[in-house]
């Protein structure tokens, strides 16, 4: 009796292996992640002494395949902050691109999400059919490549006389449809009888939008604020063509162009960067799966 | 008080008039307003405002030029060639190139990262320890700034790199993984592993929603494992393999980023993706072609997102989802 039966034996076999599948996948996912971050700890001489190899035959584009190749470290000879004094302390120029993305991306989000949560609700409140349709395109314009929505971004920066200047990436930026289009899901799911109630408490449009929709839709807008933060804390497309002033180009840019030179400041540089995004993900995780789990479904 | 309004909120909500009519019919179809409904939609029309006003002036109005530019010869003279500009794209090799590649690249990732996702939902649907610890570490790709991941596939990828060091310990040839043929299975585990993490969550919450009594009748009834995954699991999520199928589409094209910081304007010819040629294009400032470009990229998009709708809508027509 007190022998575990061969069925269950076999049941949590399968769960170990499963585990293990999963183990694996999960160190394979972390691998970049934890790279970065420990490799920001080594000091410059070790990084070229690990890396070096690489970035220096860049140029010549030998195909010879030298004995010696880099050496993948996880653990530093010597836990170091030299790296992160050099960032923050001797050179500038990195601090300013942060605060280049930090004027960039924050109008954005807070802005899109706003504008997105006024849309979403004009949609959810009512279904007609020309608001089907305005909501159609709006999934067809989601869905587009950024390089089919690069061509009249530029031409209307153009006509507006901010190409170049940083409006162009903000406003451009303000009205992306993905925040729409998740924020119009979750709430076309509050139910009718919530406004019947706050209408016989005699609330107009705006006091339902602001006391109903707006507090019951925390945990989404929070996850898509998120969402649209990371997809424009990452962004290198748009800067690239909207803004030819390297000088207001955002970290994300210039973190890519630093590659060849200074290999050792990158993974510190790189650290920090994602300092704010680890915050965001540590704090909203639950939000961030609530607010996917509504939007799931692209119909509606 | 946030969980409770959740569970409340589980189903959306019955709209009488879904139950009789049509999507279709209810399309075309138009009854008349009481003067309660015209005042919400009145109202209601005013917060959606903002954002008409701005999508129709940052997309709308000039998608409208771009499609003036595509049929004209140039934007001097506004001759009218109607679609000469696309003849002469559909001729330029450069543009069969791209296109043909990124067609390649999308039609083996898109399906590779729906199906390996859900098998990752589904082994965290496992009641494995640690689950939710799992969870995290997938989503954690989504973290890292694009250069640093460029920077460690080119560590690890390079011709004097880890994955090279690795195979030489066992007496392997070394591979230039970058700069060859290889290179197009570097960018596809670099898609996978970047998106991977988000389209198991939506897998996990879809999983999640089918209904617990459909599959213990099922188990009582003696359904097999793989039967239960065909018959009603795979019914239940088709809306959100759809959902994920066309995130990925969007996100394969994405990867561009990545594979210009790796490779730069003229990568390796297997790499050579549409987004090269737009870039290309849009320095040396050809509108024409690349209003033609930029059209016919939303119609092809237009047709894919459609068929799989209809597949969608075959599939998963007896679940409401």
């Amino acid at each position: 009796m007190r022998t575990p039966s061969p069925h269950r034996l076999r049941k949590n076999l399968t769960r170990a292996i499963l585990f293990v599948i999963a183990a694996v996948f999960a160190i394979i996912f972390l691998l970049p992640t934890i790279l970065t971050i420990s490799n920001s700890f080594m000091t410059a001489t070790e990084i070229t002494a690990n890396y070096g190899k690489i970035f220096q035959n860049v140029s010549g584009g030998s195909k010879k395949f030298i004995s010696e190749t880099v050496n993948l470290k996880f653990i530093p000879d010597r836990v170091s902050f030299s790296q992160y004094a050099t960032v923050l302390i001797k050179s500038p120029a990195y601090l300013l691109k942060f605060w280049n993305s930090v004027i960039l991306v924050v109008p954005i989000v807070i802005f899109q999400v706003l504008v997105a949560s006024f849309a979403a609700y004009g949609f959810a409140r009512y279904k007609g059919r020309l608001r089907e349709i305005i909501f159609f395109s709006y999934i067809i314009l989601m869905l587009m490549p950024y390089q089919v929505t690069l061509v009249p971004n530029y031409l209307v920066s153009k006509w507006l006389h901010i190409l170049d200047t940083r409006w162009a990436i903000i406003l451009t930026g303000i009205f992306s449809p993905l925040s729409v289009f998740i924020l119009t899901k979750y709430m076309r799911r509050i139910p009718v009888s919530y406004v019947e109630a706050a209408k016989l408490d005699g609330a107009n449009e705006w006091q339902i939008f602001t006391k109903l929709f707006f507090p019951l839709s925390g945990g989404v807008l929070y996850s898509v604020a998120i969402l649209v933060f990371i997809d424009y804390w990452n962004m290198v497309e748009q800067p690239i063509v909207l803004l030819s002033d390297s000088e207001l180009h955002p970290l994300s840019v210039f973190l890519s162009k630093i590659n060849s030179g200074e290999v050792g400041l990158a993974f510190a540089v790189a650290t920090i960067y994602m300092i704010p995004t680890l915050l965001m993900f540590l704090h909203g995780e639950e939000h961030l799966v609530e607010g996917i789990t509504y939007s799931g479904g692209i119909k509606g | 008080m946030k969980r409770l309004s959740l569970r409340g909120l589980k189903k959306p909500r019955p709209d009488p008039a879904d139950e009789q009519i049509s999507p279709m019919r209810r399309l075309f179809h138009r009854s008349p307003l009481s003067a309660r409904e015209r005042r919400i939609k009145h109202a209601s029309a005013a917060f959606l405002a903002p954002s008409i006003a701005g999508t129709l002036l940052f997309f709308g109005m000039p998608f409208v030029v771009v499609i003036y530019y595509a049929l004209v010869d140039n934007p001097i003279s506004h001759n009218f060639v109607f679609l000469n500009n696309f003849i002469a794209l559909l001729n330029n090799t450069a543009f069969r190139l791209a296109a043909k590649n990124t067609a390649m690249f999308s039609v083996v990732a898109v399906p590779l990262a729906v199906v390996l996702s859900l098998l990752l939902a589904m082994l965290l649907d496992s009641r494995i320890p640690l689950a939710s610890q799992f969870r995290t570490f997938f989503l954690s790709p989504m973290m890292v700034p694009v250069a640093s991941v460029v920077l460690i596939f080119q560590v690890i990828f390079h011709f004097n790199g880890a994955l090279n060091a690795l195979l030489a310990r066992f007496g392997l040839a070394p591979i230039d993984w970058l700069k060859s043929e290889y290179n197009r299975y570097v960018v596809m585990i670099l898609f996978l592993w970047k998106n991977l993490g988000y389209n198991m969550i939506l897998f996990m919450a879809a999983l999640s929603n089918i209904p617990a009594e459909i599959l213990e009748v099922s188990t009582i009834e003696g359904c097999g494992a793989l039967r239960k995954f065909f018959a009603i699991k795979l019914r239940y999520l088709s809306s959100t393999i759809l959902f994920v199928a066309i995130l990925s589409l969007i996100n394969s094209f994405k990867v561009f980023r990545e594979v210009y910081l790796l490779t730069g304007d003229y990568p390796y010819d297997g790499l050579y993706l549409l987004q090269h040629f737009m870039n290309n294009t849009f320095k040396s400032l050809d509108y024409q072609r690349l209003s033609a470009a930029a059209i016919l990229m939303a119609l092809v998009m237009i047709i894919i997102i459609g068929v799989l709708f209809l597949i969608e809508s075959y599939y998963g027509r007896d679940v409401e989802g």
